[in-house]
C-alpha cells in the first residue's frame, strides 16, 4: 500500500499546487506570482470569527478565563466526544439547513475532517473489492479517501454538459446495471451535495428518486454535505435529512442513509480537522464511533467550537454574512467573465465556479486541456484545476475557486483573465470545428492559439518532473511557514 | 447485516474485552470524593494527571500562545484555521523532535523531517501497519500487551497479531526462543511475518527493555529481514533508571544509516508524558523515506488540529519548561509508584519491579481459587463490584498466566490512591486465604527487601534476576 499509486497524488490536481508553491502571489512581495485558485477554501468570514474569539476568552482552555477547565479537557479522549460539542454541531447543522430539519446529537460521530469521515464510512459500509457509484465530475481526492486503504472501488456515473451535468436516475440506474453485469458488487452511491466541482445542488425530487432507488436496491446513500452552508441563491439547500423526513417509511429504509459533514468549508476551518459522520443506521453509528479513535477531534478544538457554535446570535449572523459575501464574489466573478465571453455552469453554491473553456481548446482532447491549463498557470499566472483531474469526460472544463483570497487579490485575478482573453482575441484564428455530439447544444467556438508564445507542449513534462521531486504538499504553504 | 461491511460485525475492534467492560461498570458508578464516595475507583486508565499544575502555570505565563497570538501581538488565527498541510507545522515538529531527544538524555538525534504526525499513537500504529503490511500478514508482539493493539493493529488493516510468549519466570523478558517460536507459529498459520512491535517502556509491565533484549530484537529483525516498531509512548515516564531507546542501541551498534535502520520505526505521543490524550498528538519516526512519504499522505485521515500544534510548539520550544517538566514528572511518578507498591505490600500483594509507566503489574496469583483464567475473571469481578476498584485483568492483555492485573496509579489524587489501597487491604484480609497469605507474604517481603541492594534497582541481566516464587 505504501508503494502503490492509489493515493492519487500524482494527478494534475496537485501539480498546479506545486507550481504555485514555487511562485506564490503576494500583493507587495510578489505581485507577478501565481494566484491560487485551485484551493476550495472559504476565507471570507474570518473577521467575524476572530471578533468572537476575542470577545469570548473563556472558550479557550488556555486563556486565563478558561484555564480552570484545562485539565479536564486535556484528558478527555472519550470517542463519544464532548457532549456540548456534539450538541453544538447538531444545532449548527440544523441552522445551516434553515432549521428545516433537526439533527440528533447522539448520531454525531467525529472524524479527522471529511477526509477521515468519508474513509470511515467506506470502512463501515463496504468490504475490499466492493464498489460505490459516484457522479462525475467528482472531487479528485475521493480516489484516495474512498479507495486507498479501504480497497473499495469507485464506479463513476458520468454526467454531461448536454444537460448541465445534472445527475439523472437513468444515469445511476445504467451505471448500476453495468456494474452488475461485470460482477461488481455495488454497495451504494456517494455524492457531494452541493457538488464539488460543479457548485450545483440536487433538487428535492431528484433526492427523493435517489432515496427510492437505493431503498429499492437495498444499497446505501452517502451524502457529503460539506458545502451545505455555501448556498448563495434564493433557493434553499435541501438536505437528504429533510427529504427522508418527508417520505413515507415504505419508500425509504433509513438504515441506508448517511451524511458526511465538516466545518472546513462552511466555517473555513480546515486546520481544525472537524469531520462528522452522521448516520441514521445505529450499527453504523456504533462502528464509526469506534473507528473515530483513529481521528478524534482535538478536545481543545471541541471545547472552543462547543462554545462558539452554541452562540445562536453569532451563528445566525455568520451564516447570513457568509452567504452574502459568497454571493457577491460569485456575481462579480461571473459577470466579469461574461465580459470576455467566458461562461460558467449556472450554479448557486460552493466556493468555486465550473468554467467552460472548451472554446479555447486547440482540439477536443485532454491533451489540449492540459496545454491550456499550462498556459493558464504560466501565462495568466493562475492555478486552476483542470476538469480531467475530476474525472470529467469532456475536455475544456476548469474548476476555479474564488473564496480563498482577499478582495484585492480577487480583482487582480479577474483582471488577469480579462486582459489575457482580450489581448489574445486579435491573434486568434478561427477554425472550423468538429463539434462534439454531447456539447452540440451550445455553439462552441474552437480557436487555435498559434500566435501565442508558448514554451509548452510535452516538453512541459520536464518541468513537471522537477516539481515532482520536491516535497509534495497537499495545500499551499501557509504564511506561517514563512514567518 | 450483509449490507454493512464485515468490520461492523466483527469483534476485531476488541471492545468486547473485559478491558472495556470494567470501564463501562465504572461509568455507571464512578467514585467521587464528595458526591459518590462509595463509587468505583478508576484504576484501569493509564493517564498521567500528576503534572497539570506545571502546564497550567506555563499557560498562565504565556497567554499569547494560547490565544492565537504571535509574540508580536499579531493574530495567527487565520493562518492556523487554514493550515491543513499534512507535513505539519515545522516549528511543532522541530520542538517535538527536540523534546524526544531530551527525554533520551540528548544521546540520540531526531530529524524533524522524518517525523509524521498522527491523531494519537492509536492512529500512528494503525498507519504504520498500513504501510508495512498487507491483509493476512502478521506482526509479532510480546505478551502481555496493550489491549488496544487488537483494534489499532488488526481491525481495519486485516493484519494478524502472533504473540511472543513471555513468562513471569524471568520477569516477562523477551527471549530468543520465544521470538523463534512466535515466528514459527506464524509460519504454521500460513502468515507472513512483517515485523515485531514492542512497547518500550512496556504497557502493562511498567518496565523498560534491557539492552540485551534490544540487541536480541535487532539481531532478530536483521536475520529475518523484517521491521521493528518501538512504541515509546511511555518514554518520558521512566523514573527508575535511564531509558534505553532502540535508537540508542542502533547508535551503539553503529547501525545508523544502514539497511536495518530503515526498518526500525519509533512511535510516540504526548498522551502519557504530558498527560494530554485529548489533544490527539501522535507521531511516527522512520528512517525509511517511503514509509515517511506514505504515512504522511495517510495522516490526512487524522491530522493534528493546527490550534493544538501551535500551542504545543510554543510550549515544547520553552527548554526551561521542558527540562523542569521532565524531571518533576519523573519524580512524582516515582513517589506514586512507591505508594502503590507499599500499599499493595500491606495487603500482602507484590508487583513486578518496575521503573516506568503509569501502572503496576500486580501479582494476585495467590488470591485465585484455581490457576485458571476463569478464576482470574471471578477475582476481577469481585474487585470491580465488591472492592469497587476498576483494574485490568491480565487476560485482557493476553497474558499467558492467570492472576496478574494492571493497576494504574497516576490518574487520581494521593488520597484516592490511599483509599484504593485501604479497600484492597480490607478485602484481602476478609477472605480466608488472604488472611493467611498476607501474613506470610509480608514476612517474605520483609526478608526479600533485606537481600536486595535497593528497592528500585532494575534488572541488569537475566542472570541477576531473582525468579518470582509463589
Amino acid at each position: 500500500m505504501a508503494t502503490n499509486d492509489n493515493h492519487g497524488e500524482n494527478s494534475e490536481y496537485f501539480d498546479g499546487w506545486k507550481a504555485y508553491d514555487k511562485d506564490p502571489f503576494h500583493p507587495n512581495r510578489n505581485p507577478n506570482g501565481i494566484i491560487q485558485m485551485g484551493l476550495a477554501e472559504n476565507q471570507l468570514c474570518f473577521d467575524l470569527i476572530k471578533d468572537w474569539i476575542k470577545e469570548n476568552p473563556q472558550a479557550s482552555i488556555c486563556a486565563p478565563e478558561g484555564i480552570h477547565q484545562f485539565s479536564d479537557v486535556a484528558i478527555f479522549q472519550d470517542y463519544h466526544g464532548l457532549k456540548e460539542f456534539r450538541q453544538a454541531i447538531a444545532k449548527f447543522m440544523g441552522k445551516a439547513r434553515g432549521e428545516r430539519v433537526v439533527f440528533d446529537p447522539d448520531r454525531v460521530v467525529m472524524s479527522g475532517g471529511a477526509t477521515g469521515a468519508n474513509e470511515t464510512i467506506m470502512f463501515c459500509l463496504a468490504n475490499p473489492g466492493e464498489a460505490f457509484l459516484t457522479p462525475s465530475p467528482y472531487y479528485a481526492a475521493f480516489d484516495r479517501d474512498l479507495r486507498w486503504r479501504t480497497g473499495v472501488e469507485i464506479i463513476p456515473v458520468h454526467c454531461h454538459s448536454s444537460n448541465n451535468f445534472t445527475l439523472t436516475i437513468e444515469g445511476v440506474e445504467e451505471a448500476y446495471q453495468r456494474a452488475k453485469e461485470s460482477n461488481i458488487k455495488v454497495k451504494g452511491l456517494i455524492l457531494t451535495n452541493p457538488s464539488n466541482p460543479l457548485g450545483t445542488m440536487l433538487d428535492r425530487s431528484t433526492l427523493e428518486s435517489l432515496v427510492r432507488f437505493v431503498t429499492g436496491k437495498n444499497i446505501h446513500l452517502v451524502c457529503d454535505e460539506i458545502y451545505a452552508a455555501t448556498i448563495f441563491s434564493i433557493e434553499k439547500f435541501v438536505s437528504v435529512a429533510e427529504v427522508v423526513e418527508g417520505m413515507d417509511s415504505s419508500e425509504v429504509n433509513l438504515d441506508l442513509i448517511h451524511i458526511v459533514y465538516s466545518l472546513s468549508k462552511d466555517m473555513g476551518f480546515p486546520g481544525f480537522r472537524v469531520g462528522i459522520v452522521y448516520s441514521f443506521n445505529d450499527s453504523v453509528v456504533a462502528c464509526a464511533r469506534k473507528m473515530s479513535s483513529f481521528g478524534l477531534v482535538s478536545s481543545q478544538t471541541q471545547f472552543l467550537l462547543a462554545s462558539m457554535l452554541d452562540d445562536d446570535k453569532f451563528v445566525e449572523n455568520l451564516l447570513s454574512e457568509n452567504l452574502k459575501r459568497l454571493g457577491k464574489r460569485h456575481r462579480v466573478f461571473t459577470l466579469g467573465l461574461k465580459k470576455v465571453e467566458i461562461t460558467c455552469l449556472p450554479s448557486n453554491a460552493g466556493l468555486f465556479v465550473w468554467m467552460d473553456l472548451r472554446h479555447l481548446l486547440r482540439d477536443n482532447s485532454f491533451e489540449s486541456e492540459i496545454v491550456l491549463w499550462r498556459i493558464i498557470i504560466d501565462k495568466v499566472k493562475l492555478n486552476v484545476s483542470p476538469g480531467s483531474s475530476f474525472h470529467c469526460t469532456e475536455p475544456g472544463w476548469f474548476r476555479v475557486c474564488f473564496a480563498n483570497m482577499d478582495d484585492e487579490t480577487f480583482h487582480v485575478a479577474l483582471r488577469r483573465i480579462q486582459d489575457f482573453v482580450s489581448r489574445n482575441k486579435a491573434k486568434v484564428v478561427e477554425k472550423s470545428t468538429e463539434v462534439n455530439d454531447q456539447s452540440s447544444s451550445d455553439n462552441v467556438k474552437k480557436q487555435k492559439w498559434r500566435e501565442i508564445n508558448l514554451r509548452l507542449s510535452f516538453s512541459s513534462r520536464v518541468y513537471e518532473d522537477r516539481i515532482m521531486s520536491s516535497p509534495r504538499i497537499m495545500s499551499p504553504q501557509s504564511p506561517l511557514l514563512r514567518a | 447485516m450483509k449490507q454493512l461491511s464485515t468490520k461492523v460485525t466483527s469483534n476485531a475492534h476488541g471492545q468486547d474485552s473485559s478491558y472495556f467492560l470494567g470501564w463501562q461498570e465504572y461509568e455507571k458508578n464512578p467514585y467521587d470524593e464528595t458526591k459518590n464516595p462509595q463509587g468505583i475507583i478508576q484504576m484501569g486508565l493509564a493517564e498521567n494527571q500528576l503534572c497539570f499544575d506545571l502546564i497550567e502555570e506555563w499557560l498562565a505565563k504565556n497567554p499569547d500562545a494560547a490565544s492565537f497570538k504571535r509574540s508580536d501581538g499579531q493574530s495567527v488565527f487565520r493562518e492556523l484555521a487554514l493550515f491543513q498541510d499534512y507535513h505539519g507545522l515545522p516549528e511543532f515538529k522541530k520542538a517535538l523532535a527536540e523534546f524526544m531527544e531530551e527525554i533520551r538524555g540528548n544521546r540520540v538525534t531526531f530529524d524533524p523531517s522524518k517525523i509524521v504526525l498522527a491523531a494519537g499513537s492509536t492512529s500512528a500504529n494503525e498507519t504504520l501497519m498500513f504501510c508495512i503490511a498487507q491483509p493476512g500478514d502478521a506482526i509479532l508482539l510480546p505478551t502481555p500487551y496493550y489491549p488496544g493493539f487488537d483494534r489499532d493493529l488488526k481491525w481495519r488493516t486485516g493484519v494478524e497479531i502472533v504473540p511472543i510468549l513471555c513468562s513471569s519466570a524471568n520477569g516477562f523478558q523477551i527471549t530468543e526462543s520465544a521470538l523463534q517460536q512466535a515466528y514459527q507459529q506464524a509460519h504454521k498459520l500460513d502468515l507472513r511475518v512483517k515485523g515485531v512491535l514492542v512497547t518500550n517502556p512496556s504497557n502493562p509491565l511498567g518496565t523498560t527493555l534491557t539492552r540485551r533484549e534490544l540487541n536480541l530484537l535487532l539481531d532478530f529483525i536483521t536475520s529475518k529481514n523484517i521491521h521493528l516498531i518501538s512504541d515509546e509512548i511511555y518514554s518520558g515516564t521512566v523514573f527508575g533508571s535511564e531509558f534505553v531507546s532502540v535508537m540508542d542501541v542502533l547508535k551503539d551498534k553503529k547501525l545508523e544509516n544502514t539497511e536495518v535502520s530503515k526498518r526500525v520505526h519509533v512511535v510516540y505521543s504526548l498522551s502519557k508524558d504530558l498527560g494530554l490524550p485529548g489533544f490527539r498528538v501522535g507521531a511516527i519516526y522512520s528512517n525509511d523515506e517511503m514509509v515517511v512519504s506514505a504515512a504522511t499522505k495517510m495522516s490526512s485521515f487524522g491530522l493534528v488540529s493546527s490550534q493544538t500544534q501551535y500551542l504545543l510548539s510554543a510550549m515544547l520550544s520553552d527548554k526551561k519548561f521542558t527540562r523542569t517538566y521532565i524531571d518533576e514528572n519523573q519524580k512524582r511518578l516515582r513517589i506514586r509508584q512507591k505508594r502503590l507498591a507499599s500499599g499493595l505490600e500491606a495487603a500482602g500483594i507484590t508487583c513486578l519491579r518496575s521503573n516506568a509507566g503509569l501502572f503496576g503489574w500486580v501479582d494476585m496469583r495467590h488470591l485465585l481459587d484455581t490457576n485458571t483464567f476463569e478464576a482470574e475473571f471471578e477475582l476481577w469481578k469481585k474487585i470491580v463490584y465488591e472492592v469497587k476498584l476498576n483494574i485490568s485483568p491480565g487476560s485482557s492483555c493476553h497474558c499467558t498466566e492467570p492472576g496478574w492485573f494492571r493497576v494504574c496509579f497516576a490518574n487520581m489524587s494521593e488520597e484516592t490512591l490511599a483509599l484504593a489501597m485501604k479497600r484492597l487491604k480490607e478485602y484481602v484480609e476478609s477472605t480466608d486465604s488472604g488472611r493467611l497469605m498476607s501474613r506470610s507474604s509480608h514476612e517474605r517481603l520483609k526478608s526479600l527487601r533485606k537481600k536486595t541492594v535497593s528497592n528500585w534497582v532494575f534488572r541488569v541481566s537475566w542472570t541477576d534476576r531473582e525468579p518470582d516464587e509463589r
